[in-house]
């Protein structure tokens, strides 16, 4: 397949970069999903229905083609501090295999992505950012490199990354022709856990990780052999309920698990604890990092926060629309749908502090009508332990 | 269900069928598809007068929203009880059960006719 575009190019929301195919763009079309242009790649956003794909995750399963995302190795003796330089979290602190979700902050304090980082070796890291900020989250990393025994390298074009997620996640996994030398068995991997392994003779990741609030799996595997092990997994999972999932359907999925989705909820000029992420901070580790001073100082005092709302009926407050108390603009919602799963609407919101406990009934104006919604603690949506 | 070279077409995305001075009118399964799982309509209500053009209704799917425009003045007769309970049936049967208004018209605007919107939509 096709692929034109490695770092030479400008960032995808700018100039009109050439349009990025997935390595499994052509199973997409025979499966005749629909398409739609996410970060510059075109990606499917469903393959039959949206309620049907998110309903398939929560109870077996959904596959899902997310090889727009970044992978960027980090190699060297420097590897643990210098991430903790580069990075909000103490990654130098993470055990052999174990995941972690993390900032990549500016020196203002504000977000240049959201990234989960994954520990390889003792001296090798694979970050993880998300399409849109592949540029620029590799530019910062690369520059912060500086002083450090490191080598940073942005190897997404070698990487294809497939999503199996939901309850049945794992049974499929081990039910998969051509998957084995499992470095951990799948049944002791752990969440936020990752294995090495073997498809068919090419070596695979495979992360206990994902964004659709179910038990899942994400593996990073080289382009060439993506979509045999997409076929594969499709085999072992069609008997036990698995279907091709699209973005739309991973939105919604995101969403009911509280999860932030970069350019809604997280931006340049968020800061961490705004969004509710203070924790993934880690002021206490040792030395300086990127952005530690201004989040040291914090935002403004009234700066808003994120909440969650729920309304009843079945119209939902969407990114933009605008949040009242009484007669006052109090926020604005940054993502919201009327929840599958649950069955109302749902919205992620930034609101003034005063009206940020949970409970607070406010009103969203939708295209002019007014709405009540009550702030809700997050997530919606909780999978049974 | 009218067969779809009978019907017709407006450039949002909407069908109209034509009886005597009565225009059925619903969204095409280009729109329906382009929306997503349809999952809450709000339609105008029977009495309500409409101007050709203007948004009578929304269509809201589980991504985004899309605006109902009348495709004729007029004077809705009917509006479709069984979509604003099961919403899906704009999706399901875009051409039939999931219709949305009917609406009284003493003079009808010219209108696309399949050939044209098919050229239109480019599928």
């Amino acid at each position: 397949m096709s692929d034109e575009s490695p770092s030479s190019a400008s960032p995808a929301d700018s100039s009109p970069a050439p349009v990025k195919y997935s390595p499994l763009h052509s199973i997409h079309e025979q499966l005749g999903a629909a398409f739609t242009d996410f970060a510059g790649w075109m990606m499917p956003v469903r393959y039959s229905s949206d309620l049907a794909e998110h309903h398939a995750v929560r109870t077996a399963a959904g596959i899902f083609d997310i090889s727009h995302m970044a992978e960027i190795h980090v190699r060297g003796a420097d590897a643990g501090a210098y991430l903790d330089f580069a990075l909000a979290g103490k990654l130098s602190g993470i055990a052999l295999a174990q995941a972690k979700y993390s900032l990549l902050l500016n020196e203002a304090g504000g977000i240049i992505d959201d990234l989960v980082t994954y520990r390889l070796a003792d001296d090798h890291f694979l970050v993880v950012a998300n399409a849109g900020n592949r540029f620029a989250a590799a530019t910062a990393l690369a520059e912060r490199a500086e002083g450090f025994d490191v080598a940073v390298t942005d190897e997404s074009d070698d990487y294809a990354l497939i999503a199996v997620q939901g309850p049945v996640s794992r049974a499929i996994l081990e039910a998969t022709v051509g998957l084995s030398d499992f470095a951990t068995p799948l049944d002791e991997l752990k969440y936020y856990r990752e294995t090495a392994a073997t498809f068919n003779g090419t070596d695979l990741i495979i992360g206990r990780t994902g964004y659709t609030g179910e038990d899942g799996f994400e593996l990073y595997i080289h382009v060439d052999a993506a979509a045999a092990l997409w076929a594969a997994l499709t085999v072992a999972g069609s008997p036990l309920g698995l279907v091709p999932a699209g973005l739309a359907c991973r939105d919604t999925l995101r969403l009911e698990a509280g999860m932030p989705l970069y350019g809604h909820e997280l931006s340049l000029t968020t800061f961490p604890v705004q969004a509710g992420l203070g924790r993934v901070v880690a002021l206490s580790k040792e030395g300086d990092f990127v952005g530690r001073t201004a989040i040291e100082e914090g935002p403004d005092a009234g700066a808003r926060v994120l909440v969650g709302l729920a309304a009843e009926g079945r119209r939902a407050g969407r990114a933009d629309y605008l949040l009242f108390h009484g007669d006052k603009e109090v926020g604005v919602i940054t993502s919201g749908a009327l929840s599958p799963t649950l069955g109302h609407p749902i919205a992620m919101a930034y609101v003034d502090p005063d009206v940020s406990q949970v409970g607070t009934e406010l009103h969203i104006d939708v295209r002019g009508s007014r709405i009540a919604a009550s702030v809700v603690s997050l997530p919606f949506y909780k999978r049974e332990a | 269900m009218a067969e779809k070279s009978e019907l017709q077409y407006t450039a949002e995305h909407e069908w109209v069928l034509v009886d005597g001075n009565v225009a059925t009118v619903g969204i095409t399964d280009f729109a329906a598809g382009k929306l997503g799982d349809i999952v809450f309509v709000d339609l105008p209500k029977v009495g309500d007068t409409v101007t050709e053009g203007k948004i009578v209704g929304e269509i809201e799917s589980t991504k985004s929203v899309g605006e109902l425009f009348a495709p004729v003045a007029g004077t809705v007769v009917e509006s479709n009880d069984a979509v604003a309970d099961s919403p899906e049936l704009v999706n399901s049967d875009p051409f039939g059960e999931g219709w949305l208004v009917k609406i009284e018209f003493s003079e009808l605007p010219s209108m696309l006719s399949l050939d044209e919107y098919t050229a239109l939509t480019g599928e």
